[in-house]
């Protein structure tokens, strides 16, 4: 083995992180401040969500990375690699297989059960923060319950543009009290967020953790005449044909054609392998093999 | 074509492979030894040990030779490599007063006890490239003097004694440790001093930069500059009695600073307090003004809105390695969030395209 402790961190700022998860499901939605540690990895790039799993991985346990969706982005498997090398545990691409899943910026496709944990790698753990840059009054602002500058965002956004401006990091609020940021997923993933397994969020830089038990209500924040809308784009998977995935838009060549497939690389691989097939497969492999190659 | 393609992993491996041929350089070239980094470029030497929190000429030597002269990235090598080192306890305050000084300089006095010494300093140099080093870097004998026997008192000690400066409020509190705990606001006094000797250079630099020109001026004078070895006690329990553990470098500034008094105090000066690692002076100096501006609650002075005086604002954004690592991850895909924001634009452009009339303008 390394000269490591299991999974980087010593037992000692584990046992932190862990007192720091445990208020975190205890209080749903609130930010816990906790003595996060420089990382061999920069800030920005998931060292909270990495202090997390690494506080959460048992020797046993199956580990599963992903960004952006997939499990082969480039800081994904980075952060893989580092759990390979620092704690030996196994890895996979399956999320059904793995019991601790670290992501940034999606949650997975397929329902996760109670036996899992996902963890999300956090930026910017205050929803209020663009509202409002001092963190002495955010938590202020929070101890009170004070959310009304929030709705007035989103109110002025319809009066602007007509719809609320926000896509990705869609304000929740979480079994009534506390207003969440959810990190940065697609607003096509929030109501994924009442789910069976434990989510954990760790904001490394800005020395925070939150928490969501299993079942915990979690509801997107809207006005009764203007409802929360999850939206994608409005295709089906030009891959597996997939109609109820979250999409990313491909450019495929000079003339700006393009292609939508799913961003949880994992879910479009295994429909395919049930013989799922989408508009485009079969040009798609082959222009894949002629990049492999 | 950029799907995510396999082949993330072996892209890494390249990419690493790649830096590392780059670190090295022409091969015709001799290569770099951390010694010669130790002793030749000891100032960044220095500036790595500050900001990466942990006094090792070596270790920081190394970071420098492995980042490439990148000093943040050498900072992050330190940085990541401190946290996985066991405390085993602490050290004794440091007794900057029975400093062993190489420099010590006092703008506020023409003499004082135990003299104005330049030392080693860049100061006075006229700024020439010295094309003589690009041939050979040997150096003349230079003449040698006895080092003073007694310690050097600090300068402001003497104002002190006429009570014409503020008396520092001592406190036998362990003071909080900035990497051990979350930061929490309000600070105090000595977690703002922590942040401020591992924060940036520039930053602290420019904040101090500002205060000079207006922005909550606060009228520093360099009362003492001294930079010198201190001895670094340890008391270990088992002995009962503090030992010496070994000696560090570093650079301290007090400045005196203008105050008009207030209701309830007589006029008297006020001071700035900076510590660093190693020869750092323009750091410790920066590090003096930006604590007195910081203190302005304490001193009862008005809150002018000054980003030096923001405690919140200094503190959060005084770290490069925090600074640089959130800069730097967008980088990283963040294609996900994009489309999102791609749906929503063509909504939104779908919407208020269909609630607009043409109008059939003249000039068509």
């Amino acid at each position: 083995m390394s000269d490591y402790n299991f999974a980087y961190l010593d037992e000692q700022t584990k046992r932190m992180i862990r007192r720091a998860i445990l208020k975190g499901l205890a209080i749903p939605g609130y930010q816990v401040p906790f003595a996060s540690r420089e990382m061999p990895m920069p800030y920005g790039w998931g060292t909270g969500g990495v202090q997390v799993s690494a506080a959460t991985l048992m020797p046993e346990d199956t580990l599963k990375v992903i960004d952006q969706g997939a499990d082969d982005t480039t800081n994904a498997v980075s952060i893989r690699k580092f759990f390979e090398k620092t704690a030996g545990v196994d890895t996979t691409e399956e999320t059904a297989q793995a019991s601790v899943i670290q992501t940034r910026h999606r949650i997975p496709e397929e329902d996760l059960r109670e036996d899992q944990i996902l963890v999300y790698q956090v930026p910017i753990p205050e929803p209020l923060r663009f509202l409002e840059p001092s963190e002495i009054e955010t938590r202020k602002m929070h101890s009170l319950e004070e959310y009304g500058l929030m709705h007035v965002k989103l109110y002025e956004d319809i009066a602007k543009h007509g719809a609320i401006a926000t896509s990705y990091a869609y304000p929740v609020k979480v079994e009534k009290r506390y207003v969440m940021d959810p990190s940065p997923i697609p607003k096509f993933d929030n109501p994924k967020m009442e789910m069976a397994a434990i989510q954990l969020f760790g904001a490394g830089r800005e020395q925070r953790i939150y928490a969501l038990p299993p079942y915990c209500q979690v509801v997107s924040l809207d006005f009764e005449d203007y409802p929360f809308e999850a939206s994608k784009a409005d295709h089906a998977c030009d891959m597996c044909g997939a109609t109820n995935s979250y999409l990313d838009e491909v450019i495929m060549d000079d003339a700006g054609n393009r292609m939508f497939v799913c961003s949880d690389t994992d879910y479009c691989a295994s429909r395919r392998k049930a013989g799922n097939v989408g508009a485009q497969a079969a040009a798609a492999s082959a222009a894949l093999k002629e990049t492999a190659a | 074509m950029y799907v995510a393609v396999k082949g993330g992993e072996r892209a890494i491996d390249n990419a690493h492979a790649w830096l590392a041929e780059e670190r090295r350089g022409e091969l015709n070239v001799a290569e770099l030894s951390v010694a010669q980094i130790r002793e030749q470029l000891s100032l960044a030497v220095n500036r790595v040990m500050a900001e990466g929190s942990l006094y090792d000429p070596d270790l920081a030597a190394l970071a420098i030779k492995q980042a490439r002269g990148d000093m943040i990235e050498a900072i992050f090598l330190i940085r990541a490599y401190r946290t996985t080192l066991p405390r085993f306890g602490s050290s004794e305050p440091v007794e900057t007063a029975k400093m062993a000084c190489d420099r010590r300089i006092s703008a506020t006095f023409k003499d004082a006890p135990g003299g104005q010494v330049l030392g080693p300093t860049f100061d006075y140099t006229h700024r020439l490239l010295d094309f003589a080093l690009a041939a050979d870097g040997e150096v003349p004998e230079v003449a040698r003097g006895e080092a003073r026997e007694e310690t050097t008192p600090h300068i402001t000690e003497f104002l002190n004694q006429e009570g014409l400066i503020q008396t520092e409020v001592t406190s036998e509190e362990t003071p909080g440790d900035l990497t051990r705990e979350p930061l929490e606001l309000p600070a105090n006094r000595p977690l703002r001093l922590q942040a401020l000797t591992r924060g940036d250079e520039g930053f602290v630099l420019s904040m101090a930069y500002s205060t000079q020109r207006g922005y909550a001026r606060n009228h520093a004078f360099v009362g003492e500059l001294r930079i010198g070895k201190v001895a670094v006690e340890m008391d270990v329990p088992e002995l009962g009695f503090a030992i010496e553990i070994g000696e560090i470098e570093l650079t301290e500034c007090e400045t005196v600073n203008q105050f008009q008094g207030s209701k309830t105090e007589p006029p008297q000066f006020t001071r700035g307090y900076g510590l660093v690692f190693g020869q750092s002076e323009r750091k410790a100096i920066s590090m003096a003004l930006v604590d007195r501006a910081l203190r302005w609650e304490e001193l009862g002075e008005d809150n002018l809105g000054a980003p030096a005086q923001d405690e919140e604002f200094v503190l959060y954004h005084s770290d490069n390695i925090q600074a640089t690592g959130f800069l730097e991850h967008i980088k990283l895909p963040h294609y996900v969030d994009f489309q999102s924001e791609l749906e929503l634009i063509r909504k939104l452009r779908r919407e208020a395209m269909e609630n607009t009339t043409p109008v059939q303008e003249a000039a068509e």
